[in-house]
């Protein structure tokens, strides 16, 4: 069969496939962007369980976690830090929930929250930094510690920039509506998932 | 079964400027065909291929004495290293991966990935990764803490050489984690209609398998890798001992991907081998579900046995138990495949042409190798025999025994869909020979020097181990001469080699039911599926003379 042509059209199995066979010319590409981020989030989760196993493991070579003499943790800005990012997961959602209902200005509006509380959380983050009695080099507690709210931070600083950029887009009259708001969705799915990373990194650090 | 073959003439693009000629320059730029993409990977890595093999010579060089008497033992650790570090990174990795871009839009009847612009991105992180990483020979202070990198000694080495190292790593880990989301976005959404997952050649059920561990395993690495660059620029000690640190928890994050990493190049090439051996043996593929699932069952096995390359390095007897034994299983999804491709052989009509003679050699060397990991598992031969050239001798039959083989075997299949030309099959054979005798003169009397107890990654040996030595470094030689045929008849083939049909192996899957080269778009209308991608010989039921027996559907 591979050498000799077979007309479809001739085949008892044709009219199986003809009613299926979609779209024979260029453009109908659906979009699976959104499928490709999820994709995509599960290899960065991945960064962060390496080095969440990592810290499990360096927490269990030594028989007193944080390493003696290592100053206690302040909770109460963390704390606040926390409450306001899971918040901002929240206010992210209502800006998803308005453009699907095609009020491009509350969508505007949950967005520039949710972008502030964002950079509220990173100036949060900066503040305890400059007040810790201890440095990157300090002790291994002290090093993890730094990399990981470190390395979370830039995640939630590109969270903040793609938060952003959306905005900026907006701006732009028809560029986002019911029912297309990639751009939206992508930067929500990713604000979630810096949450989740960020309430699993806080009970490590700070509660276990 | 329900489907593959289409009408092969409503192919043949209509349009003249979209023959799928492609101007050189296009080769050169950021251009986002698949097919071009594929083909950029695959000249890329096979430069690499030949940069990390002029290494190997020279380390062979090297160790044809006992003395050190060609290199300073230093250079000889950065060659080492650098020649592992390009075989795995540079070479066999991105080759699977150039398979896959040029073929799984076409074997799916796609016309393109499912995120062109990416594909192109992931590609492009390549050649500086690997410009940076031979740049720093020329920096003068190139890694040479071996390919593993194991800290405390990589923390000591030579601080740029080992960051050079890192970032190149990184790099290419980010373009193979992207190249992955690419596969498996393409793979479970851009099927024509009518393709469901049992109608899938298995090179893509492959390509699923390895782009799934990319995603899980290659993050991982980057993780251990960042922390391991902090402790060299930045002071922390979280791998330093001295500090408080454990260097055995980045040999946990290293060999986490770098376990998987084996399987990333091996299982594309055992997808390849299960495209090839049906074709030219003229048979239905013999157990293709068991074939299908044995690769996500390696993928997932893949995951759960990194700490076997540890049982020196001081982890608990009961951990190693454990490795021990889903070591030991992950050869029963890999014996399946073989037994299945010796079934697919067994009375077909089988074509020895060079695709063949290389999938066969695939087979035959890979079982070497696969028999002597089922020994390296076991906890107390590997104790016996780690950091030997035991070691040395079993990585190489899978890796050189079965990927490079397997890479081979996948050129001489589908250069004629590539390129448009055929290769000469004379030189072919002669570039089989070659290999095989020069790869089974190099690695084979490794394993008796790691069963005497010669040591790995070292310049200098005892004068005992001399005339094996001489063999593996003679074998050597003979395989650097082997790929001069190949080079030849590649680039010769390629500029004058007589033109291909479309389908000069009267194969079934969608790659060849369109013109050689492919079109731009690969397809001008999507292909119908008629037959299965593997039902060789089952043509003939339809073309029996009772009428009663052509109803039969396929």
């Amino acid at each position: 069969m591979q050498s000799q042509i077979i007309d479809p059209a001739k085949t008892e199995l044709n009219h199986h496939h003809t009613a299926t066979v979609v779209d024979p010319h260029h453009g109908g590409h659906p979009d699976h962007r959104l499928f490709g981020l999820v994709v995509f989030l599960i290899a960065e989760g991945m960064i962060f369980m390496g080095l969440f196993g990592a810290y499990l493991a360096f927490r269990s070579t030594l028989p007193v976690w944080p390493p003696e003499g290592t100053p206690e943790l302040e909770l109460l800005l963390p704390g606040v830090n926390t409450v306001n990012l899971i918040a901002s997961s929240f206010v992210m959602h209502n800006a998803d929930t308005a453009i699907k209902k095609n009020n491009l200005g509350g969508m505007r509006t949950w967005l520039a929250i949710t972008a502030t509380m964002g950079a509220i959380f990173l100036v949060g983050q900066v503040y305890e930094y400059t007040h810790l009695e201890f440095g990157l080099t300090t002790n291994l507690f002290a090093s993890a510690f730094y990399v990981l709210t470190g390395f979370h931070g830039l995640h939630v600083t590109i969270g903040v920039l793609a938060i952003l950029m959306v905005l900026w887009r907006s701006r732009l009259p028809g560029h986002y509506s019911s029912e297309k708001h990639f751009g939206i969705e992508a930067a929500e799915l990713y604000w979630h998932f810096v949450d989740v990373i960020w309430i699993i990194l806080f009970g490590l650090l700070y509660l276990l | 079964m329900t489907q593959a073959t289409l009408q092969e003439t409503d192919n043949i693009p209509v349009h003249p400027q979209e023959s799928g000629e492609r101007k050189w320059q296009d080769f050169f730029s950021f251009n986002t065909d698949h097919k071009v993409i594929g083909i950029q990977y695959l000249v890329t890595s096979f430069i690499f291929y030949c940069i990390g093999g002029v290494m190997a010579d020279l380390v062979r060089t090297e160790l044809r004495t006992p003395d050190v008497d060609f290199v300073t033992p230093e250079v000889y650790n950065s060659l080492f290293t650098l020649h592992a570090t390009i075989m795995i990174f540079l070479w066999i990795v991105p080759a699977g991966a150039g398979f896959a871009n040029y073929l799984i839009p076409l074997m799916i009847g796609a016309r393109d990935m499912a995120f062109p612009r990416l594909n192109a991105v992931a590609f492009w992180m390549i050649p500086p990764a690997g410009v940076l990483l031979i740049a720093s020979l020329v920096v003068g202070d190139a890694p040479d803490a071996g390919w593993t990198s194991y800290p405390p000694l990589s923390l000591v080495t030579g601080e740029v050489g080992e960051a050079i190292w890192i970032m190149s790593i990184l790099l290419l880990g980010t373009s193979s984690i992207l190249g992955a989301i690419n596969f498996i976005v393409t793979l479970l959404k851009m099927r024509i209609p009518g393709m469901g997952i049992h109608q899938l050649p298995l090179f893509c059920w492959a390509m699923f398998a390895t782009s799934a561990l990319v995603l899980l395993s290659t993050p991982v690495l980057a993780a251990g890798l960042i922390l391991l660059s902090f402790d060299l620029l930045a002071g922390t000690t979280f791998f330093n001992p001295t500090g408080g640190g454990d260097p055995v928890v980045y040999q946990h994050m290293f060999w986490f991907y770098s376990h998987p990493a084996v399987y990333i190049m091996i299982l594309p090439f055992f997808g390849a081998i299960s495209e090839v051996i049906p074709v030219h043996s003229r048979k239905p593929i013999f157990g293709y579900k068991a074939i299908a699932y044995s690769s996500l069952a390696i993928s997932f096995l893949g995951l759960i046995v990194w700490a076997h390359h540890m049982f020196t390095s001081g982890i608990p007897g009961w951990l190693r138990m454990f490795f021990m034994i889903t070591t030991m299983i992950i050869a029963v999804p890999t014996g399946i495949k073989i037994f299945s491709w010796l079934a697919t052989m067994w009375g077909g009509k089988i074509r020895l042409n060079s695709t063949m003679l290389f999938a066969i050699g695939f087979v035959g060397t890979f079982v070497i190798g696969g028999i002597s990991g089922v020994m390296l598992a076991a906890v107390p031969f590997d104790i016996h025999v780690h950091d030997t050239y035991f070691v040395v001798a079993h990585l190489h039959y899978v890796l050189f025994g079965g990927s490079v083989l397997g890479i081979f075997a996948a050129i001489y299949h589908w250069f004629p869909k590539m390129t448009g030309r055929m290769m000469n099959e004379f030189w072919g054979r002669v570039h089989f020979a070659l290999t095989i005798v020069g790869l089974n003169m190099t690695f084979l009397p490794m394993h008796k020097l790691g069963m005497m107890g010669m040591n790995r990654r070292i310049a200098q040996y005892d004068p005992q181990f001399t005339s094996l030595n001489e063999i593996c470094t003679y074998g050597s030689y003979i395989l650097a001469v082997s790929t001069l045929p190949f080079i030849i008849n590649a680039i010769w083939s390629w500029l004058y080699g007589p033109k291909a049909a479309n389908n000069p192996w009267n194969a079934l899957t969608l790659e060849w039911m369109t013109t050689s080269p492919p079109a731009i778009e690969n397809f001008d209308q999507l292909p119908v599926l008629v037959t299965g991608p593997y039902d060789y010989g089952i043509e003939h039921r339809k073309q029996d003379a009772n009428p009663e027996l052509r109803e039969v559907p396929l």
